[in-house]
């Protein structure tokens, strides 16, 4: 299983070269990656339907409890079969779709590596794999959605979605860590059997929120939700791939992966069905404001997502309904909406427009499409035989059982949406005469939509077929063995009623779309995407001000930041401390040494005294020759020779340039502000070094040097071994530095020199 | 004495902190030269002070105590001379500044700059070729 994942992130990375190699075929040739894992997972099913999970797992930074590690169980192969699966036809749908565009190789490559990250991150077991995996997902989304970079509306909708999953991912972080301490393990299949310990936990309902909001924000719950329909941006494949059958259900797999661990709690249960539901119907009702075909496909997806969630919710408080209506919904809905987007992204192929109300007639000139939207939108609205009507039936027996009558109500006005949608689609493909010009795509656009739309009749028909992979995902969420035999026709119950009903109102609700739409395109209501707006307004907005305030453009006010900043950090530091270092008795001085102090003192004085620039010069050579002086009493040779030699140099070079400046300027009157600020730079410097001479002195590495010179460093000057030989290195970039600086002031002098010359 | 030192090393510092923070670059390069000496000496007392004798070794192989510790003196010339690298340059640039912005005061440099924009290395390496 690590082995299918290395080679699912490998074979991406080959992805360009094979599309150098095989051109308008790559799509064709690539598609055996995404073909052979999913043999690869099918071939695992007789396991996993026996009741056994695999597990395989790699140490990665075991100091960290960090692991490779990988789980299979019912719920991670529906996932990992529903993402190879549906990634072959979308990598084959690509080669059509896209055919000559000149980044082809380059979106290959991105569309895989989502697929090796989707696929490490249902199959992950280990929390920090899953939130690599989880992140990788979100980059690779971004990458996908802003694939056209040149245009302003792609950019804005990449962001958008990475902003908020990404931020939601961080919250996930958090929370998913604050798991792993309370139950003590980083893998979740251990988690998941410390339910009761998490549970009761004081931090649960901490952990609880942060792993949903890193959930909500990536499966586009309300209120997050407007993120999803403006990533439609993307060309058609991502949409159908990442934003309808797999990446925005990494919300769902994971909270349907913590149910058995988080669930069971009247918390988790009431959060997930009001969210759930909120978001059904804000996706059923933003619904009717469209008339493009992604973007009503990608409400229904919100709305989708809130049905799941919903069902998520419900799993605790029913015995098995909520987990295989969880189980099938999830199938049907990954089927029919895969197919609606490659379909939807045909037509505009091929008719040059997605707008409902221009197209007409599709049937007649695009049948193979035609069958293939008609089956899936079947399953859309929820009618027999297919397994959309199954899935709905199911969740609604279970809402029967766990949901207050209102609630129901809504669930099905959110689902009537659904039958609305669906003859929303149909329609133009039997309306009105056939376009001119249009014909049929070739068969890797038709390939994809038929396939998923003719699985859902399948299932739908024979649901034996997909029976036991749903007791398994049933049984991996609920926690507990569960188990229902899916039947096409239950006989007539409280549920079927709920469906005809459903399906009445969605019908009336078609009548009154064109109304509905026109009404509600005129003036969007607010939601919370202003909120989103308005956030990053604000962000702009002090970091701009931040910006003036500290990147003011004045080396003086860098200078203010610098110096009174540290002196207020170090003054704090030294406040907290308690005791302010002060000498107990007064040192006796050596009358010599005493001198030279106050010669530096009286050339720093000079120096501030004096108006004339050539004085400071003077004063500053005062210092410096004191300091060589002081060196030299203090057993420091090397040092004192050293400072002579520069100070000489330096004072010679500023004599000569200031000799060369004509129009040297005023020297300027001092502020208090700066006076303020030396002041108390030069008193804290004063207070650290009487703090440090408080401690005692650590002589082990002076007297390693003093031993070592001589036998090691073959010399018995100890500063000019520790130079050459002991730190010989640092002395290499000391002598870096001077041939730099060298090298600086002969470039500008050489300009300097050029310039003069008339 | 090292107590001493404190206090002349904070005023040293405040002499140097206080003329970097004035406009004239001449100022602050006088600033600049004024804080390396002070750095310097701090680091210099923060080996202490009070030896007898410069870290020597003996032929014989031993030193000679109370020996001066050797270490920050190592430490101090590398600082020196950077210093130095780092002051000279600056003067340069100063003195380059001048001539192009007619200004050594730093405050009234962006304005200068706006007006007479320097010319970009592209423009220099096509004049070479001229």
């Amino acid at each position: 299983m690590t082995l299918a994942i290395i080679s699912a992130f490998l074979g991406a990375l080959l992805a360009p070269l094979v599309y150098r190699w095989l051109g308008s075929l790559a799509g064709w040739g690539l598609a055996f990656l995404p073909l052979s894992l999913t043999v690869y997972f099918a071939s695992l099913l007789p396991t996993v339907i026996a009741g056994n999970a695999v597990r395989h797992s790699a140490a990665w930074v075991p100091t960290l409890s960090v692991n490779f590690s990988f789980y299979l169980d019912g719920l991670s192969l529906l996932f990992a079969l529903l993402i190879t699966g549906i990634g072959t036809f979308i990598v084959i749908y690509t080669g059509g779709y896209l055919k000559g565009h000149p980044d082809l190789g380059k979106f290959y490559l991105v569309l895989l590596l989502f697929m090796a990250s989707m696929l490490g991150l249902v199959l992950a077991d280990n929390i920090v794999t899953l939130f690599v995996m989880w992140e990788l997902t979100s980059l690779t989304s971004y990458l996908l959605i802003g694939f056209n970079h040149t245009e302003f509306r792609s950019r804005r909708a990449a962001t958008q979605a990475l902003f908020v999953t990404a931020g939601g991912g961080l919250a996930l972080l958090a929370g998913l860590i604050l798991l792993a301490g309370m139950g003590g393990s980083w893998e979740i299949s251990e988690l998941l059997t410390k339910g009761e310990v998490l549970r009761e936990h004081p931090l649960y309902l901490g952990s609880l929120v942060l792993v949903l909001f890193g959930a909500f924000t990536k499966s586009a719950q309300f209120p997050f939700h407007f993120w999803l329909p403006n990533a439609m941006e993307a060309p058609t494949p991502v949409s159908a791939y990442l934003h309808s059958a797999t990446m925005v259900k990494a919300g769902v797999y994971l909270l349907a992966r913590l149910q058995p661990a988080l669930g069971g709690t009247e918390v988790w249960s009431s959060t997930l069905m009001a969210f759930g539901l909120a978001t059904l119907l804000t996706g059923a009702t933003l619904t009717f404001r469209h008339t493009d075909l992604k973007r009503l496909l990608a409400y229904s997806t919100v709305a989708a997502l809130g049905a799941l969630v919903f069902a998520i919710g419900m799993v605790p408080l029913t015995g098995y309904y909520g987990a295989v209506g969880f189980a099938t919904f999830l199938l049907a809905h990954s089927l029919y909406k895969g197919g609606l987007f490659m379909a939807a992204g045909a037509v505009d192929h091929e008719a040059g427009t997605r707008d409902i109300n221009q197209l007409s007639g599709l049937f007649r000139v695009m049948p193979i499409t035609g069958v293939a939207v008609v089956l899936a939108a079947l399953s859309l609205a929820g009618l027999p035989p297919v397994l959309g009507f199954i899935g709905k039936e199911v969740l609604y027996l279970a809402s029967l059982q766990a949901a207050p009558v209102w609630m129901i109500g809504l669930a099905v006005l959110g689902f009537a949406v659904g039958a609305t949608l669906a003859l929303i689609l149909s329609v133009p493909f039997f309306r009105g005469p056939p376009p001119a010009e249009v014909h049929e795509g070739p068969p890797s656009l038709w390939l994809g939509p038929l396939v998923l739309a003719g699985l859902g009749l399948l299932v739908g028909l024979f649901p034996g077929l997909y029976n036991p992979l749903a007791d398994a995902v049933a049984t991996a969420v609920k926690g507990a063995p569960a188990s229902y035999h899916l039947k096409l026709w239950p006989g007539f119950n409280l549920a079927l009623l709920l469906s005809l009903l459903t399906v009445a109102v969605g019908v009336g609700l078609y009548f009154l779309y064109p109304r509905l739409q026109a009404w509600m395109a005129k003036d969007p209501v607010p939601g919370p995407e202003n909120a989103y707006v308005a956030l990053l307004r604000g962000l702009m907005g002090l970091a701009a001000r931040a910006e003036r305030l500290l990147q003011s453009g004045s080396l003086r006010a860098y200078l203010v930041w610098v110096f009174g900043g540290l002196s207020g950090l170090v003054g704090l530091a030294l406040l907290q401390s308690g005791t302010l270092p002060w000498p107990s008795q007064t040192a006796v001085v050596n009358p010599a040494k005493a001198v030279l102090m106050a010669l530096m003192l009286l050339g720093a004085l000079l120096v501030l005294r004096l108006r004339s620039h050539l004085g400071m010069v003077v004063g500053v050579g005062i210092v410096g020759a004191g300091v060589a002086l002081l060196f030299l009493l203090q057993n420091a040779p090397d040092l004192s020779i050293t400072q002579f030699l520069v100070e000489t140099l330096t004072a010679i070079l500023i004599a000569l340039v200031l000799l060369q400046i004509r129009n040297i300027g005023e020297v300027p009157r001092g502020r208090w502000l700066d006076k303020a600020v030396a002041l108390l730079f030069g008193g804290i410097v004063t207070l650290l070094m009487l703090g440090m001479l408080t401690e005692p002195m650590e002589h082990h590495l002076s007297n390693f040097f003093a031993q070592k010179s001589l036998p090691e460093g073959f010399g018995r000057n100890i500063v000019n071994v520790i130079l050459v030989d002991f730190r010989g290195l640092d002395t290499f970039g000391e002598i870096t530095v001077v041939g730099l600086a060298g090298l600086g002031v002969y470039a500008l002098l050489k300009r300097l020199r050029r310039e003069g010359k008339p | 004495m090292e107590i001493w030192m404190a206090f002349l090393v904070g005023g040293l510092t405040a002499v140097g902190v206080y003329l970097m923070l004035r406009p004239h670059l001449i100022q602050f390069l006088i600033g600049f030269l004024v804080l390396g000496n002070a750095a310097n000496l701090l680091i210099f007392t923060a080996g202490r002070l009070g030896s007898s004798f410069p870290p020597l070794v003996q032929p014989s192989g031993t030193v000679l105590e109370p020996i001066a510790n050797p270490l920050p003196q190592a430490l101090i010339l590398t600082a020196i001379v950077i210093g130095f690298a780092l002051a000279a340059f600056g003067i340069v640039l100063f003195f380059r500044a001048q001539a192009v912005l007619h200004t050594l005061n730093a405050e009234a440099m962006p304005e200068t700059l706006e007006a007479a924009p320097a010319p970009s290395p592209v423009d220099e390496v096509r004049e070479e070729r001229t």
